[in-house]
């Protein structure tokens, strides 16, 4: 009597199999899934849950994308059989169409700022860091930016590659260094070795004469303009004397 | 992360071991047991998402979650068999040591085996009094029957399961 209860109390006693709760907690999206694309970059590990995005990078292999993760988010992670439509995302996404939605938990409402912001700048175009700092009304934080940025969880996606430095330098890349940045840009249509030579000469913005606006150099709405329109200008202050208003589009210059 | 959803996480963490555990002995089978499990904390989430805030506080979770498993056992043998969940595979379990503790896992899975072929009455009763030790009144609670009928049952189904026949009343 006594060996038949004490060996149900033992059955009571199983332990459930490891990683039990970790891939229940993932199959409601409270903890991390990912899984492995290729795209249009080549292949990116990208991590989901139920809030949206949370991480991507170009990892080697499966277990250094984990090993990132679980250092960089901090966040229990498994792999999984993705959503049936975040594969199209991904493309959509990369091709500049907004389908995504990210998960931006555990980063600071600067940081926030920041890659929300980021995500604004079009396909083809780039803006200073200086410019980010300005349009999230911190203009000093230019150096924040830059980290904020180096420390993007979802790079790609949330396009920090398009944020470059003002003196013509590509500047920093966390998704895979100053040469990944340029390959990035000129696969999404920017002629980088043009910008860099004309920051290079202090050209900072373009202007067109017949419209009287002056917009960064891969500003869409400035592309269409004459060479023989185009006037190259140095600052804002020099800018404006010459009779120029900041493009309500790009803003190079707080638009009033 | 929401209230909800960190009160979720703590009830899975809480109470993974023991509705597997339960689990395991209703169905006999650790593949079962954990579907059985898993399906039985994502009712649960889905019931929490939908209850007000005071229904949540007030939840005697062991109990609701041992009438959830409950449940799931019955409408799988029923054959309305709900949508399962796929696992990526289970891994291996690493909580016990190696030599012994495959031993006593294998005598765990026969156990197991040996209780989820009572009829479903005393296996549910045993189960809760003997394996989950719950009360009489709590296992009388969980299964929705007054505690004489749950005393019959466990007092049955022990006697089923050491061989002793004479009165099986089988349903």
């Amino acid at each position: 009597m006594t060996t038949l209860t004490t060996d149900l109390k033992l059955l009571g006693e199983v332990k459930a199999p490891a990683g039990f709760a970790d891939r229940l907690l993932a199959h409601v999206g409270m903890t991390d899934s990912y899984a492995r694309f290729d795209t249009v970059l080549g292949t990116v590990y990208v991590a989901w849950n139920r809030q949206g995005v949370s991480a991507a990078a170009r990892s080697a292999s499966a277990a250094e994308f984990e090993d990132w993760f679980r250092k960089d988010v901090g966040r229990q992670l498994w792999a999984a059989d993705p959503p049936q439509d975040l594969a199209v995302k991904i493309e959509d996404e990369l091709q500049g169409r907004h389908r995504m939605r990210f998960d931006l938990r555990g980063l600071t409402s600067f940081e926030q700022a920041v890659l929300r912001k980021t995500r604004e700048i079009p396909r083809g175009e780039v803006r200073p860091y200086g410019w980010v700092a300005r349009e999230i009304g911190r203009p000093a934080a230019v150096r924040a930016v830059g980290t904020a940025l180096a420390n993007n969880p979802i790079p790609y996606f949330i396009p920090c590659h398009r944020v470059v430095r003002m003196d013509g330098q590509i500047g920093n890349y966390g998704g895979g260094g100053p040469e990944a940045k340029r390959s990035i840009l000129t696969m999404e249509g920017v002629r980088v070795k043009r910008l860099e030579e004309l920051a290079r000469e202090g050209k900072r913005y373009q202007g067109v004469k017949t419209t009287g606006i002056f917009c960064y150099p891969t500003c869409h709405t400035g592309r269409r303009a004459l060479e023989k329109n185009i006037v190259w200008l140095h600052d804002e202050a020099s800018a404006r004397a010459a009779g120029f208003r900041p493009c309500k589009v790009c803003r190079p210059a707080a638009v009033a | 992360m929401d209230g909800t959803e960190r009160l979720f996480e703590r009830m899975v963490h809480e109470h993974q071991d023991r509705v597997f555990a339960f689990s395991l002995a209703l169905t006999g089978n650790r593949h079962d047991a954990e579907e059985v499990a898993q399906d039985t904390f994502l009712r649960a989430y889905r019931a929490l998402v939908t209850y007000a805030p005071d229904r949540i506080r007030e939840l005697k979770q062991k109990a609701w979650l041992h009438r959830i498993a409950l449940n799931v056992v019955r409408n799988r043998t029923r054959g309305v068999r709900p949508r399962l969940v796929e696992l990526n595979g289970s891994e291996p379990d690493h909580a016990i040591g190696p030599e012994e503790g495959a031993l006593l896992k294998m005598e765990m899975d026969a156990l197991a085996v040996r209780v989820a072929g009572l009829p479903a009455r005393y296996r549910e009763a045993v189960v809760l009094r003997h394996v989950q030790e719950l009360s009489y009144q709590e296992a009388a609670d969980a299964l929705g029957q007054p505690v004489g009928t749950v005393k019959a049952n466990v007092h049955r189904g022990l006697k089923l399961l050491r061989g002793d026949n004479d009165d099986d009343s089988d349903d």
